[in-house]
């Protein structure tokens, strides 16, 4: 059985227009431990499908499980890192990822807590940014406090939307690195929306592509057979990278060629 | 109010906007910007003495001169906190007796103000009930509060404070409601993903965020304290700027009538650059 399961998960919105199909019959499964990847364009109801996971949403249609319980509701079991990052702007760095460990963790003693929040600042490499807030920090840093909250929640699973999509590409690049090697050091499952082959094809070991909306749906997961440590630049020269590039794309520009017509 | 500390430490460690190397020419334009502005106030403030002197010397000789003013008027300002009995102190002292009663009326209409912002933002339910009832309520004049407050509390200084308290709360309440509603989902999401128990929600989350919306309601609601203060002694002839002012009109001293209204347009100002200053720092976070 598998960690998280999508069955046939629907999602409607109701607009002036009339309803809106978002998602269709969306089928999902992530193993414990793995780092899945969604692909999709833009506006195809990728931040859609992860608030149903968090729970910020409900599905009109089907059952989300994880660890075979349904999920009601948003809860810290399901880390979730915002596309722009959401941190609250009145907190340090420090203080936006306490928060997180402060509420998953009531029972432990303060120390404890504290030491908590260090390590995951530490583990993004932003100790010494700890008492900046985030209006002082670079678009890099930020993203970086966002991951450490969610990591500190020591989610169940890690969910990332769009979570370079911001970024310069030469920071963006850095953070892809960094957190491949944060997932390798701790194997926290993960859940990763993105709108970039390349990105999500050096850190997932499985692709989702997401058909263009409405009525947005997941084609069969495609494997990504890279050995790890995976170096961006010898990358593109990987057959099995290659593969890989050549199933997302054609699905996607298929579907898409589909939906125009 | 560890939030109330923080950004103010946050603006004085931000640093000084860098030396550039070709600053001159912003040298140069800068004390003319500073000349502008204090050269063409006084021009207006000029024109405005010249108008006044014309009219006092045509159409209204009732209305004292500039000077006359000043001569009339310059022991309460030269020595503004002196004490001669009830009728007769210092301008000082009788601005000083109508701010602490501002403050007074202000401190509760602050006081039920805020919770009264907050739970109408909280809460649909809320909202629904008294926000017609804000809208019929926020219009009264203080004019027509204050016999009521006398009614209810038999003395004119209560009722003072109760008239105050009823004009000014009502930014606070609704810029607190506005403040509320308007707080970024995404702000909201990250508590309700942390699962954060509701008191939590509120002072991390709900609270910092209004914050700035808050304080520009405390702004407005003082800038009302004040504009009430003079209408509720001018009807309760209680001892202060306002009540001078009516004291003065009875007694025929013209010329204290316009420099209660100096002094009651000077202390607004004041005031309100001082709520200014605070809001603007609730704004930089």
């Amino acid at each position: 059985m598998s960690y998280l399961e999508l069955n046939n998960v629907t999602k409607r919105f109701s607009t002036p227009k009339g309803t809106r199909e978002v998602l269709k019959g969306v089928n999902l499964s992530v193993q414990e431990g793995e780092f899945a990847a969604i692909v999709g364009y833009s506006g195809s109801g990728k931040t859609t499908l992860l608030s149903l996971i968090a729970g910020l949403l409900q599905p009109d249609e089907g059952e989300i499980l994880l660890q075979g319980k349904p999920i009601d509701g948003p809860g810290p079991d399901r880390g979730i890192v915002f596309q722009n990052y959401s941190l609250l702007p009145w907190m340090t760095a420090f203080e936006n990822v306490h928060l997180a460990v402060t509420a998953r963790f009531r029972d432990v003693s303060a120390a404890q807590q504290e030491d908590r929040t260090q390590h995951y600042l530490k583990l993004v490499r932003l100790e010494h940014a700890a008492w900046k807030r985030p209006n002082e920090l670079s678009g890099g840093m930020r993203q970086r406090v966002a991951v450490a909250r969610g990591l500190a929640m020591r989610p169940k699973i890690l969910l990332l939307d769009e979570p370079f999509s911001a970024l310069d590409a030469l920071t963006r690049a850095s953070l892809q690195d960094e957190l491949a090697s944060i997932w390798e050091r701790e194997r926290t499952t993960i859940l990763m929306i993105t709108n970039d082959v390349d990105e999500a094809a050096l850190l997932a070991d499985r692709i989702y592509p997401l058909t263009p909306g409405p009525g947005a749906t997941l084609g069969d997961p495609i494997p990504v057979e890279i050995q790890r440590p995976r170096v961006k630049r010898e990358l593109s020269l990987s057959p099995a990278y290659q593969k890989v590039r050549k199933q997302i794309v054609e699905f996607l520009t298929r579907k898409r060629a589909g939906a125009a017509r | 109010m560890k939030a109330a500390a923080l950004p103010g430490a946050l603006a004085a460690r931000q640093p000084a906007p860098p030396a550039a190397g070709n600053n001159a020419p912003v040298k140069r334009r800068l004390p003319r910007v500073e000349a502008a502005s204090i050269i063409l106030p006084l021009l207006a403030g000029v024109g405005v003495l010249l108008f006044w002197t014309a009219l006092s010397q045509t159409v209204s000789p009732d209305l004292p001169s500039p000077l006359r003013t000043w001569q009339e008027s310059k022991r309460y300002v030269l020595n503004p906190f002196f004490k001669e009995g009830e009728m007769s102190q210092g301008i000082g002292r009788l601005a000083f007796y109508s701010l602490m009663r501002v403050m007074k009326g202000y401190s509760l209409a602050l006081l039920f103000g805020t919770p009264l912002g907050f739970l109408i933002g909280l809460s649909k339910f809320a909202s629904r009930a008294l926000d017609p009832l804000i809208q019929v309520l926020r219009p009264i004049s203080p004019l027509a509060w204050l016999p009521l407050g006398l009614v209810i509390f038999q003395r004119s200084e209560p009722a003072a404070l109760f008239t105050i308290a009823l004009c000014a709360m009502w930014p606070t309440v609704l810029n607190t409601a506005v403040g509320v509603r308007s707080i970024s989902s995404d702000y909201l999401n990250v508590g309700r993903v942390l699962n954060l128990p509701r008191s939590k929600m509120f002072f991390s989350i709900i609270l910092p965020a209004t914050l700035p919306y808050v304080f520009t309601g405390y702004r407005l609601s003082l800038g009302i304290a004040w504009l009430v203060i003079v209408a509720s002694e001018m009807l309760t002839g209680a001892p202060g700027v306002g009540g001078f002012l009516w004291q003065e009109y009875n007694a025929l001293v013209y010329s204290h009538i316009i420099l209660s209204i100096l002094t009651i347009g000077f202390v607004g100002f004041l005031l309100d650059r001082l709520m200014g200053t605070i809001e603007a720092r609730f704004k930089s976070t």
